[in-house]
């Protein structure tokens, strides 16, 4: 599912225009991006929350050639599954 | 400060200028949309901010931490994210 199909299945569900239910969707995610870009967490009831780890720079290993490499500190969002969403995943075993 | 459900209820409320109600329920139809496709075993791509996925893991035996008692762990689902270069890209603009 892409952005289009979401808001599509979101305007579906609503009865919001397609126009409308684009711009609701971008008001959520650009919400999210902007408190990830201020190192901000995000804490969603049902779906799960987001950290931003800070990594130190670290000499890192090219896996390919086996040489080192430099790695620069550097930022990265992590996404922890709710309880809910968890259960409802694994509800249905693979 | 952590952004919450509530924050992002009135973000829709400012920005898109519905009724309160009605942010409420685009907000719970939007997570509900993403819930459901998950749990169909379907990813969720949202351009400019990430990619949710739904990975298989296989049975494998594992411990609990707690009294070091092995056990095995069952076959399981579980979601993971990746986020796009673009959200990278803005989340290491300001280092730290």
């Amino acid at each position: 599912m892409n952005k289009s199909d979401l808001v599509a299945a979101l305007s579906k569900e609503t009865a919001l225009t397609k126009q409308v239910a684009e711009e609701v969707i971008d008001t959520v995610f650009e919400a999210m991006s902007q408190a990830l870009v201020a190192g901000e967490g995000i804490e969603i009831r049902g779906l799960g929350s987001f950290v931003v780890k800070d990594y130190r720079p670290y000499v890192g290993r090219n896996p390919k050639t086996g040489r080192n490499i430099d790695v620069s500190a550097k930022r990265l969002p992590f996404f922890k599954a709710g309880k809910e969403l968890k259960e409802r995943v694994n509800s249905k075993k693979p | 400060m952590t952004l919450t459900k509530a924050d992002l209820v009135n973000h829709i409320y400012e920005k898109n200028k519905l009724r309160k109600a009605e942010a409420v329920l685009a907000m719970e139809a939007l997570l509900e949309i993403i819930k459901t496709s998950l749990a169909d075993n379907e990813s969720v791509l949202i351009s400019g901010f990430g990619k949710f996925n739904v990975k298989n893991k296989k049975e494998r035996r594992g411990r609990n931490p707690q009294t070091g008692a092995e056990l095995m762990l069952s076959p399981r689902r579980v979601v993971t994210f990746k986020p796009s270069s673009i959200l990278r890209q803005r989340i290491n603009s300001k280092k730290i």
